[in-house]
């Protein structure tokens, strides 16, 4: 039964590539986990052990083989392209290693772009929340530049931003501080820690920093594409 | 529509090398065809207006004379040697019936009975063969703009007055107010008063053109009260030879319209006009995959983008219309100005070119070529939209 606190549950999920050729190959050998309300998770793994993978299939970027995904108690494994992306848009941040800003857009209007895909042009509300986030990120006076004109630790904390600006109930993060130098990861992570804590939102993080993992609450092994270890 | 379009615009905005580009790619394309359209129609509009400022639409004659020949007997073989019969100037028959049943006809707007024949003009020595023609003066302009080709003198036929032209006018040495001795033959002669000199344009027509009252032309032709053709002008000029077909079957009578006069011209006209809608056609096409090639470099371009958008919940649909609309704002704006560069370019003809004609810029055309390149920016923007559409996000984003 899922109850109100969890977010996220993965039951028996298996991803496999090119299915009935010769090549066929199996990434993931049915994943079981949970997230919950105001988790703060890490995701880590060698290199190749299928982090990516889950991480796409829990974004809803993808849809398992086999198993079943659910958000905040809905399955999703049989929905349609739209539907998969209507409930991402509204429930789940993305935070990516390279920030991704939409460069024809400014800072402001990058936050506000998943407001806009799904509810057009933004209310005064909408907008106000976007400059509060901004300001959280400590970019207010950055809202009218584009992305080109902005350092990478601060493209990245627009990014972070951008993610909470809907509100979900989960941000998924990839790397989010691997191209950065070490104080300006230590303060996207910290920003990362303070939405978790004020917003409650569940953050699973993918690292391949072994002391970024060791600040989590928790730390989830992935080797090659089984649970090796949550605690 | 409103997140879609300001994606689209930016997009546009911020590839702005690209956009301006093509932007003039798609404006020189339109006004090419804004030009050559307006050129085309303009030439065989003048053209027509020129061959049917000296021809009826539709000229009604009697029907030729023909032998006939007795059918030969069951069971027996005949050997026919025939001599066509000579085809004398005749009447129509009836023709007063005749002229008021075409009246009547729809689509006719003009009908002028009218008799003419061959005879000699004569002044002093000189003798030129000339066409006598005799018409009801107020009829005949409505077919023939006589009255904006006089050179000289007034518009006159009545009471011993002719018209001649120009060209017979100083063949015979004639002036307005002098005397023409015309001669039919069989000792039917008569002098008239030259009341004025006209210019048709055609030099065959200017020579042998001799203008009289109807009446004095019919005893001149010994056809008294006879007219031997029915001028005909109609509303819509191509439906001519419809009418033409329709006069025939309700008449019985020989009637030709000026297309079939004409079919060297039409044949002519047919052609350029198919040239036209060709050139129009690969002109369009290729503004079409200049579109349709630039907004594929876009999603190669912007496919880490579009990954980014789609993971934020911006739906396929979506993607679809961000593309389409940058065809459609492509093909709008760049044939707004190819089409003014083509209004621009048939405005420096007509200033500047050759001054043989003046081209009218066709009423529809502007709005219809832009109509064209819009519908053809968004066919063409069909292929790289549906492919943004479909690009899997995961890949998208992870692309370089």
């Amino acid at each position: 039964m899922p109850d109100s606190r969890e977010v996220l549950r993965l039951d028996g999920v298996r991803k496999s590539y090119n299915i009935g050729q010769p090549n066929e190959v199996e990434v993931l050998h049915g994943i079981d986990m949970r997230v919950e309300h105001a988790d703060f998770a890490a995701l880590v793994g060698p290199s190749g052990s299928g982090k990516s993978t889950l991480l796409n299939q829990i974004g809803l970027l993808d849809s398992p083989t086999a198993g079943e995904l659910y958000l905040l108690g809905k399955p999703t494994r049989e929905m349609d392209d739209e539907a998969r992306t209507a409930l991402r848009g509204r429930h789940i941040g993305f935070v990516f290693q390279f920030h991704h800003l939409i460069g024809a857009f400014s800072a402001l209007e990058n936050v506000l772009m998943p407001h806009m895909v799904a509810h057009g042009k933004p209310d005064r509300e909408a907008l106000d929340r976007a400059r509060n986030l901004l300001a959280d990120v400590g970019l207010e006076k950055f809202a009218d530049r584009k992305p080109g004109e902005l350092s990478g630790g601060q493209q990245q904390r627009v990014a972070i931003a951008r993610a909470l600006v809907t509100r979900p109930a989960l941000l998924l993060a990839d790397e989010p501080t691997g191209n950065l130098d070490t104080k300006t990861a230590a303060d996207v992570f910290k920003l990362l820690r303070r939405f978790n804590a004020e917003f409650g939102c569940a953050v699973l993080l993918v690292t391949h920093d072994p002391r970024l993992a060791e600040t989590c609450d928790r730390t989830i092994t992935l080797v090659d594409g089984r649970i090796d270890s949550d605690q | 529509m409103w997140i879609e379009t300001t994606i689209a615009m930016r997009f546009l905005r911020q590839g702005r090398a690209q956009t301006l580009l093509i932007l003039v790619g798609i404006a020189v394309g339109v006004s090419v065809i804004v030009f050559v359209v307006a050129l085309i129609s303009g030439l065989q509009a003048n053209v027509i207006a020129r061959t049917l400022g000296t021809q009826a639409h539709v000229r009604v004659e009697a029907p030729e004379e023909v032998n006939r020949i007795a059918p030969a007997a069951a069971g027996t073989a005949q050997l026919l040697l025939e001599d066509r019969r000579a085809q004398a100037l005749r009447p129509i028959v009836n023709w007063q019936q005749v002229r008021d049943a075409l009246d009547h006809l729809p689509g006719v707007t003009a009908v002028s009975p009218v008799v003419s024949g061959p005879a000699f003009g004569r002044r002093g020595d000189a003798v030129e063969s000339v066409a006598l023609i005799g018409m009801d003066l107020p009829r005949y302009l409505r077919v023939i703009p006589l009255d904006e080709n006089m050179v000289e003198g007034r518009l006159d036929v009545g009471s011993g007055n002719a018209l001649v032209g120009r060209q017979l006018a100083q063949d015979l040495g004639l002036r307005t107010g002098g005397k023409l001795r015309l001669d039919a033959g069989d000792g039917r002669a008569t002098v008239v008063n030259v009341a004025g000199i006209f210019e048709l344009g055609v030099r065959e027509l200017d020579a042998r053109y001799v203008y009289l009252d109807l009446k004095q032309a019919q005893s001149l032709l010994a056809l008294p009260g006879g007219v031997t053709v029915i001028d005909i002008t109609v509303a819509e000029l191509f439906e001519a030879k419809r009418i033409a077909a329709r006069i025939r079957g309700l008449t019985g009578l020989k009637a030709e319209s000026w297309m079939e006069t004409n079919a060297q011209l039409m044949n002519a006209l047919t052609s350029q006009s198919m040239s036209t809608n060709m050139i129009s056609f690969f002109v369009a096409m290729s503004v079409a995959l200049g579109i349709a090639s630039v907004l594929a470099v876009s999603v190669t371009q912007r496919t880490r983008e579009i990954g980014i958008l789609r993971a934020m919940g911006t739906r396929r649909r979506q993607m679809l219309q961000v593309f389409l609309v940058q065809g459609a704002v492509l093909g709008v704006a760049g044939s707004l100005i190819g089409a003014l560069a083509g209004w621009g370019l048939v405005g420096i003809f007509n200033t500047f070119g050759p001054k043989l004609f003046y081209i009218p810029m066709p009423a529809g055309l502007v709005p219809a070529s832009m109509l064209l390149a819009t519908v053809a920016g968004v066919i063409a923007a069909a292929v790289p939209a549906s492919r943004a559409a479909r690009l899997d996000p995961v890949e998208a984003i992870r692309h370089a």
